[in-house]
């Protein structure tokens, strides 16, 4: 039997027992249970999360605010990128930072010697997850004064899977992959490397210690995300910083010239 | 590693549809759709699953997850084929413009419950 809810569909057509949604056609199962009653929902697992991302980026948009959702693995070096970032673009581009870590204020503390509003969100009080959600977000931009921000960067938690999946109403996105870590990871890892709008290849002042292919890392990202923008720097020595504060301030006037 | 989270939200969505006029209802079936793309493993997902629906409505639910393939399209040439190995550039034409129409599903499709 089956029972017709009023619920938003995104189930194409049934007809005997299969479902052809999109490009894919599937049995649901060979042995349906006897008096069992199906309703139908269709409905996305994540949209309670997809509706707070999409409050969050109305929200930014009516503040002016660019929001870089910044991503990595564990010590890939996003803090020390984003202490020496926020030196060389600040003040003219005004700047917050809302930094994910399960536990711990010591990313906060040091990217508020910055001078810019630093909030910090750990996870472990919302169960040690492993991404920051677009309500835990929102509430975060709630400490910030955002019509007077140009620029709000989410560090997010250390990562390569998880923070992928979740919109947090962010306008751009950047990996951070360090030479240390191996040249096939945005093969190992696609999701991440597929959503980012650029990479950041960090710590090139260890390549002469260290047996990294830097033209087998980049061919790994381009299979992955071909055209990708790759910015090879060391965060630590500076080395390399000009490009991608070019493209990252280019990014902030784009959005801000299009309001 | 965030399936715990996503696990809540399908109880979530499975519990809200149980129409209202079914008196202590017992779900069988749960029917999801997951694409290959989307970061979620679905054996971590079961166990939580079956953890978060002890003594609900849920408790014992078979999870059903149908692994949706990642299929891109050429915006180039137009072609469509299935990606097996994260390589996502056209293997007509090897343009990059490639779109992703298939592959990032994370749905509920539908709960079966006992009569």
């Amino acid at each position: 039997m089956i029972y017709e809810t009023e619920l938003p569909k995104t189930v194409a057509s049934r007809s005997s027992g299969m479902i052809c949604a999109g490009v894919s056609v599937f049995l649901f199962k060979t042995v349906k249970e006897e008096n069992a009653m199906e309703v139908e929902i269709g409905r996305k697992v994540l949209e309670t999360n997809d509706a707070h991302a999409r409050q969050n980026r109305e929200r930014f948009a009516a503040a002016g605010v660019f929001v870089l959702n910044m991503m990595s693995s564990p010590g890939s070096g996003k803090t020390t990128l984003l202490e020496k970032t926020l030196v060389r673009i600040m003040p003219e581009i005004r700047c917050g930072v809302i930094v994910g870590d399960i536990c711990t204020t010591n990313d906060a503390d040091r990217l508020a010697r910055s001078g810019a509003p630093v909030t910090q969100v750990n996870t472990d009080a919302f169960g040690g997850d492993c991404h920051l959600a677009a309500h835990v977000i929102g509430r975060a931009a709630d400490g910030f004064d955002l019509e007077n921000l140009d620029l709000l960067i989410v560090e997010n938690i250390g990562n390569l899977v998880c923070p992928a999946e979740f919109d947090i109403g962010e306008n751009g996105r950047t990996v951070v992959l360090s030479v240390t870590e191996g040249e096939d990871k945005p093969a190992k890892y696609p999701h991440m490397f597929r959503k980012c709008d650029s990479a950041v290849l960090n710590k090139i002042d260890l390549l002469p210690y260290l047996d990294f292919d830097m033209a087998a890392a980049e061919g790994f990202i381009h299979q992955v995300h071909p055209d990708m923008p790759i910015f090879q720097l060391s965060a630590k020595t500076e080395a390399g910083m000009g490009p991608w504060l070019n493209w990252l301030t280019t990014q902030v006037a784009e959005s801000r010239s299009a309001r | 590693m965030h399936e715990m989270g996503i696990a809540m939200q399908v109880v979530e969505i499975a519990a809200a549809s149980v129409p209202a006029h079914i008196q202590s209802p017992r779900v069988e079936q749960v029917n999801l759709k997951i694409g290959k793309l989307s970061s979620v493993v679905p054996d971590s997902l079961r166990f939580c699953f079956e953890v978060i629906t002890k003594d609900t409505p849920l408790e014992g639910a078979v999870l059903n997850i149908e692994v949706a393939p990642v299929v891109a399209r050429c915006r180039d040439c137009g072609v469509e084929w299935t990606i097996e190995d994260a390589v996502f550039r056209c293997k007509e034409c090897s343009s990059g413009s490639v779109e992703v129409i298939s592959g990032r599903e994370l749905d509920i499709i539908s709960i079966e419950i006992a009569d």
